[in-house]
């Protein structure tokens, strides 16, 4: 299975990634080689393995219902590149109702 | 024109009431100075590793027996993948194959009929931080909600709701189950219980589902209600007008009761699901759901038939006490203590109802506590006060939080005993009203004698007792 240049500009674009042209290309070739590792894994015959999410044979660890000590606001705001009225600032994201 | 019926998917989030969120310890609390519940694990700092919550698990598992789910036992979390400002790590951890609770229903009941909506899945997630748009060209992110837990309910597919009244008492239903086994508060206005529907409509007789649209910001009964109306509205008259739907998710605006189109979903969005790496799989034990379902409350259905039974109460008035925990809880201590279910739960659904609704104080802050309520029924019952004062008694007993029969001793409103004293204004209202005897002796017109009770009743302040008044009268009028 291949990727063609308009897959993996999908995929940039899901990922929040703005490349050029040329960086199409070089992508193209990086996920196809990892996508032919992954046909390899294919080949492996798994019939008799149950399938699992996660490989450590650990479950169920939880913790109980109890707070713990937040951040200080200004500790929260510290790497925000814009913070105004103690909230983060961001570009509006939704159109007039 | 053809008719149309519509076809109703619900998708409810209820948030769930623990101390701390859902994989920090942070605190789980609405409102708040923005920003200041937030630590490096509901930020989405890199490296911070998230641990779940066991109440959080338990609730989840609590609210899928109450509605008559099958326990998923080796259920698991998984990354939605997407991006928006309020959710800082770029996936939301919630459960995509492996949902808790699968294969469940509700019963509902609309115009006497009762019919079971099906549930398809209950699932456990985290709530986002919220977006606040001001004027101009930037939004604020408060991330205090960052990381709540959250609870996902959807109905199964193809849907059993045909109408906004079914999608309305579903909602109810579901908020009265969630808030009796106490999972969540309920508080729609808080958006505490979020409710976003799924609308298409098809002509009656036919079984092919139309395009659909999604309904957000309904934060009330009535507006779930009516933005399903409208919903359903538009879009036959779209399909009368030879018009395509567009499937696209459409905000409800309370103010002009509009829907709105907020943003078309062209197809499904990409959300690209993966096992959440850094947590482990649940093993949901028998033990464990065995334990909770010992734990469980009496859960609304079978509490309303036990009241309905125990209390001999009407269905109607049954139905309306169930509606809240903290009601029923109420009329039932004050039932109790009073040995009069019937009158209690009259006083409480009418004159009580009313006086908690003009200042929007919810049951459990009421100033009328069970027992004084028990005791003004008892004095009620026991004839030392008429039905008529206890209309004003229980409106100082309101304002004042003082016992019922403190008030009566003290403003002397007890019922009027004396016989003698009753005669003396029966006689002075007949001797005033010499018209009306005469219509009543000569003319035969009985019904003229209802005035001449209320006179005396007025005469005696409300005090009289109604069955003497009335007694005393015909006593007069045939001597």
């Amino acid at each position: 299975m291949l990727l063609n240049r308009e897959e993996v500009r999908k995929v940039a674009l899901l990922a929040r990634l703005e490349l050029t042209d040329d960086e199409i290309d070089q992508q193209a070739v990086n996920l196809n080689g990892l996508l032919d590792k992954f046909e390899a894994l294919q080949e492996i015959d798994v019939s008799d393995v149950e399938p699992t999410s996660h490989s450590i044979p650990m479950v169920n660890i939880l913790r109980d219902d109890l707070l713990v000590q937040s951040l200080s606001r200004e500790s929260t705001l510290a790497n925000a590149p814009e913070s105004r009225d103690g909230c983060f600032i961001v570009p509006r994201i939704v159109g007039d109702v | 024109m053809p008719e149309y019926e519509p076809v109703v998917g619900m998708e409810c989030h209820a948030e769930l009431l623990t101390n701390s969120k859902m994989f920090c310890g942070c605190k789980n609390e609405f409102g708040g100075e923005p920003n200041t519940r937030c630590c490096p694990i509901c930020l989405g700092m890199p490296g911070a590793l998230p641990v779940m919550n066991r109440e959080a698990v338990n609730h989840v598992i609590r609210t899928a027996l109450a509605l008559n789910c099958e326990i998923t036992r080796d259920a698991k979390f998984d990354r939605k993948n997407y991006f928006y400002p309020d959710l800082p790590k770029g996936y939301q951890i919630s459960e995509y194959d492996k949902p808790i609770g699968v294969k469940g229903w509700l019963d509902i009941e609309v115009d006497g009929q009762v019919k079971r909506i099906h549930i398809r899945r209950v699932h456990l997630e985290e709530d986002t931080g919220k977006l606040f748009h001001v004027a101009g060209d930037e939004s604020f992110v408060d991330l205090n909600r960052s990381g709540v837990p959250l609870m996902e309910i959807v109905t199964e597919f193809p849907p059993d709701i045909h109408s906004a009244d079914e999608a309305r008492a579903y909602l109810m239903k579901l908020r009265t189950i969630l808030t009796f086994i106490g999972v969540c508060d309920g508080k729609m206005e808080e958006g505490s219980l979020r409710c976003e529907p799924n609308v298409s409509i098809r002509e009656i007789g036919t079984h092919i589902l139309g395009t659909k649209t999604e309904i957000k910001n309904l934060n009330s009964f009535r507006a779930v209600q009516k933005g399903i109306e409208f919903e359903v509205e538009r879009q036959a008259e779209l399909t009368e007008a030879g018009e395509k739907i567009v499937q696209e998710t459409r905000g409800w605006n309370d103010a002009k009761q509009i829907t709105f189109s907020q943003r078309s979903k062209e197809g499904e969005q990409e959300y690209r699901y993966f096992p959440e790496p850094d947590l482990l799989p649940l093993e949901i034990s028998d033990d464990w759901i065995e334990q909770i379902r010992l734990n469980m409350p009496e859960l609304p259905d079978s509490r309303k038939a036990r009241i309905i039974s125990e209390y001999g109460l009407s269905a109607y008035d049954a139905a309306y006490l169930i509606e809240e925990k903290e009601l029923v809880d109420f009329f039932e201590e004050t039932a109790k203590l009073s040995g009069d279910a019937k009158l209690s739960a009259n006083w409480i659904m009418s004159d009580l109802a009313r006086l908690l609704n003009t200042d929007n104080t919810p049951i459990q802050n009421s100033p009328i506590s069970p027992a004084h309520l028990a005791e003004m029924v008892k004095l009620i019952n026991d004839g030392t006060i008429s039905g008529k004062i206890a209309k004003t008694l229980i409106e100082e007993m309101f304002t004042t939080s003082i016992a019922p029969g403190l008030i009566v001793e003290d403003k002397g409103w007890k019922t009027i005993k004396d016989t003698g004293a009753i005669e003396a204004l029966v006689e002075k209202v007949m001797a005033d009203n010499p018209a009306i005897i005469s219509d009543i002796k000569e003319k035969g017109l009985m019904q003229k004698k209802g005035f001449l009770v209320g006179q005396v009743m007025k005469a005696s302040q409300g005090k009289a007792d109604p069955q003497d008044v009335n007694r005393i009268i015909d006593e007069k009028l045939i001597g």
